[in-house]
């Protein structure tokens, strides 16, 4: 009979696993030995959490739940913010953690943590294996829950005794799962969906809100299908950005706190807001007097719990948005086409087409919205886009334009930390795509080992890094609310980056002039490998 | 306004500890909770009183019903429900309280458990109300202790919340 850490792996590969992002401790040298057998490629990040952003970006690019490893202990306490990131953001990750052996579980012994009670409120679930034939049932559960319904982090947690002991039964990894307590309603129910074919009809100035979920489902073709149809407006939530290439003449840009001053300005006018797969968080409507008392709000949503948890709802629908939005088509097709709505679309492109994006040159170093603007020109048409978080974020939000590509961020989070990381992640779920992370100078010191991975593995994304040597979004804050009170915003200790690229061998290049942009812009994309380009920015340069 | 949730689960390690996690991090007040195994042994049946607003009561629905280990949930509607909590009260008893004591203990339906020169052991199972209004009633004689469970409940009539359906 084979081990646990033989059933492990080979549960992985029944999964189809083909990398996993990991590093490795005592407590899961059992795994790491049996993987030693596998064609499963690991790759060695230089901290856990980043090996659960690389699982991540991985997963949102692949539409597969992304794998990440830790040892127990501190190892798995490292993972603790990606989980907390990928459970805000409903990316589905399996990761398993190594755990003392059971015989001394609770006794406080070297590298002990309750890694499944310290993450349960940043997991969908989790599993503290007590019993080695269990594993393969664990395994497919995990998946399963971790990619259907609204997916999430799901953790595996696998004392060391167990992964050694052997089964004592034939390993056979199941087809299916039998859980009472799990059943994902995806179809929307015929009454809701007709209430919102009526709502469609009766309106007149209908506005698509669409967030995250619709990658989820793999619903984003569904939704702009539907903006097409009836010829809709929409506008999205960070976290939707990309669902609408961002020339789409029905695509008005990000709504919220950070988003442009027409999108905030049409949710407030609009008769019918159709929110889809969004939470509808305090960053997209920071207050309830943002939409009007007198606006029909439906909410389509996988998950229950997040209709009427933000924001009041009219008529709540809950299902798989693929699933349910088709169905709406179908039924509006076949009883109550809703009327036309071209003198509303008008109107809203009229106040889009007045916002002109500042792009003028700066004084002092580059215009980052400029340069974002410049790159999305230029690089290809499916480009990943990673942004970190900060001012450099808003700025890569509003400015840099998808068409076919994707635009990853941690939007419920906020992650320092997170593009490099999830960036490779990304690279390594599809190598022929360009993959492009864009940070600050602080986030970019959050991750800076991550670079050594990329050299290991030869992962070639390209790091654009926004050096305003500030903390820059936190000094707008003390700003504007502390009476430029500055304190622990300065970065005045970082180091030259362009050096620190070249010690990893990595190419790199500082520009702070408009002229050196498109130049840059140039050498960057056509890189071969990796590539580091630091922008100089004004540390005075507004979010918005 | 008092809410009692039925919530059957599945009877595994850690259920107790991701619900009663859930109830802190998301604000909701629990005031009482009682877990037990259901005609299946596979399954517990976990009755928790709490006190909230519609919101809360549709959150906390919704929340629990999020949980992997969560079969089913339900808001129990005060028309139709039955509860009982069970409380163990040892109460300061001399030779001459003791008639006085009984006499409560008779009206209440409560019984006698064990009695001491100096004290009453008394039990009873009723409603949450009935039961403050017993320790109410004993309270001029000094109480030394109170061990009381939480409630637990069901529907009234035919009607059951169980795994199948
Ligand atoms: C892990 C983490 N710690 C702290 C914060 C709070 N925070 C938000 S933005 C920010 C500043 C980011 O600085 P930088 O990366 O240089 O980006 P900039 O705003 O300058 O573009 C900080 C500290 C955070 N979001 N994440
Ligand atoms: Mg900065």
């Amino acid at each position: 009979m084979i081990t646990g850490a033989q059933a492990m792996v080979k549960c992985l590969e029944s999964e189809g696993v083909e990398v996993v992002f990991g590093y490795p401790g005592a407590a899961i040298c059992p795994f790491y030995d049996s993987l030693t057998a596998s064609a499963i490629h690991h790759i060695l990040v230089r901290q856990e959490q980043n090996g659960g952003h690389s699982a991540n970006g991985y997963a949102r690019i692949a539409n597969k739940p992304g794998v990440c490893i830790a040892t127990s202990g501190p190892g798995a306490t490292n993972l603790i913010t990606a989980l907390a990131t990928a459970y805000m953001d409903s990316i589905p990750m399996v990761a398993i953690t190594g755990q003392v052996a059971t015989d001394v579980l609770g006794r406080d012994v070297f590298q002990e943590a309750d890694i499944t009670g310290a993450a349960e409120p940043f997991t969908k679930h989790s599993y503290l294996v007590k019993d080695v034939n269990e594993l393969p049932r664990v395994f497919k559960e995990a998946f399963y829950i971790a990619a259907t319904g609204r997916p999430g982090p799901v953790l595996i947690d696998v004392p060391v005794d167990i992964q050694r002991r052997e089964l004592s039964k034939e390993f056979k990894y199941p087809d299916q799962v039998q859980i009472i307590g799990y059943k994902p309603s995806i179809k929307g129910h015929n009454l809701q969906i007709k209430k919102v074919a009526d709502a469609l009809s009766n309106a007149k100035k209908p506005l698509i809100c669409v967030g995250g979920g619709a990658f989820a489902a793999e619903g984003h073709e569904m939704v702009r299908r539907l903006a097409e149809e009836y010829n809709i407006p929409a506008i999205s939530t960070m976290m939707g950005i990309g669902v609408f290439p961002s020339s789409h003449p029905l695509y008005m840009g990000m709504l919220g706190m950070h988003g442009v001053k027409h999108a905030n300005q049409i949710v407030r006018e609009a008769d019918l807001l159709m929110i889809i797969g969004a939470r509808v968080g305090d960053r997209a409507v920071s207050s309830p007097d943002v939409i009007s008392p007198n606006t029909t709000i439906v909410h389509i949503d996988i998950d229950p719990a997040e209709i009427g948890k933000n924001i009041g709802t009219t008529i709540p629908l809950v299902g798989d948005c693929r699933t349910v939005i088709h169905q709406l088509i179908e039924h509006c097709n076949s009883h109550n086409r809703p009327g036309d709505f071209s003198e509303w679309t008008q109107y809203v492109r009229g106040l889009r087409d007045t916002y002109t994006p500042d792009t003028s040159p700066r004084e002092y170093g580059i215009n980052p919205k400029y340069f974002l603007r410049r790159l999305s020109e230029k690089m290809p048409d499916d480009a990943v886009y990673v942004a970190d978080v900060g001012q450099n974020q808003i700025w890569s939000a509003n400015h840099i334009r998808i068409r076919k590509g994707r635009f990853l961020t941690s939007g419920g989070m906020g992650t320092m930390g997170y593009s490099v990381p999830a960036a490779i992640g990304a690279k390594l779920a599809d190598p022929k795509r360009e993959v492009i992370a864009g940070c600050g100078d602080g986030s970019f010191q959050m991750q800076m080992m991550e670079l050594a991975t990329i050299c290991q593995d030869q992962v070639g994304v390209k790091i654009i890094i926004f050096r305003n040597r500030k903390l820059g979004m936190v000094k707008e804050i003390q700003k504007k609310s502390y009476g430029s009170r500055y304190i622990a915003t300065s970065l005045e200790g970082d180091p030259n980056f362009t050096v620190l690229a070249s010690a990893y061998g990595i190419p790199s290049e500082s520009i702070k002039a408009s002229e050196e942009i498109d130049g840059a812009i140039e050498r960057l994309l056509s890189a071969n490998g990796p590539f580091v380009l630091e922008c100089v920015v004004d540390p005075e340069e507004s979010s918005i | 306004m008092k809410h009692t949730f039925s919530v059957l689960v599945e009877n595994r390690a850690g259920v107790l500890s991701r619900i009663a996690g859930l109830f802190a991090r998301r604000a909701f007040n629990i005031e009482s909770l009682a877990v037990g195994i259901t005609e299946d042994p596979a399954f517990s049946r976990v009755t928790i009183v709490a006190e909230g607003s519609d919101y809360t009561v549709e959150q906390v629905e919704k929340q629990l019903n999020k949980l992997i280990d969560v079969i089913k949930v339900r808001t129990i509607n005060p028309a139709e429900l039955i509860s009982r909590e069970l409380v163990l009260i040892k109460v300061n008893a001399g030779q001459t309280e003791r008639s006085d004591i009984m006499n409560i203990a008779e009206i209440m339906d409560a019984k006698i458990l064990d009695i001491s020169r100096a004290t009453m052991t008394l039990e009873l199972a009723d409603t949450s109300e009935r039961i403050d209004l017993f320790t109410e009633l004993l309270r001029p004689f000094a109480i030394r202790e109170i061990a009381r469970t939480g409630t637990v409940a069901l529907q009234k009539g035919t009607d059951t919340i169980s795994v199948k359906k």
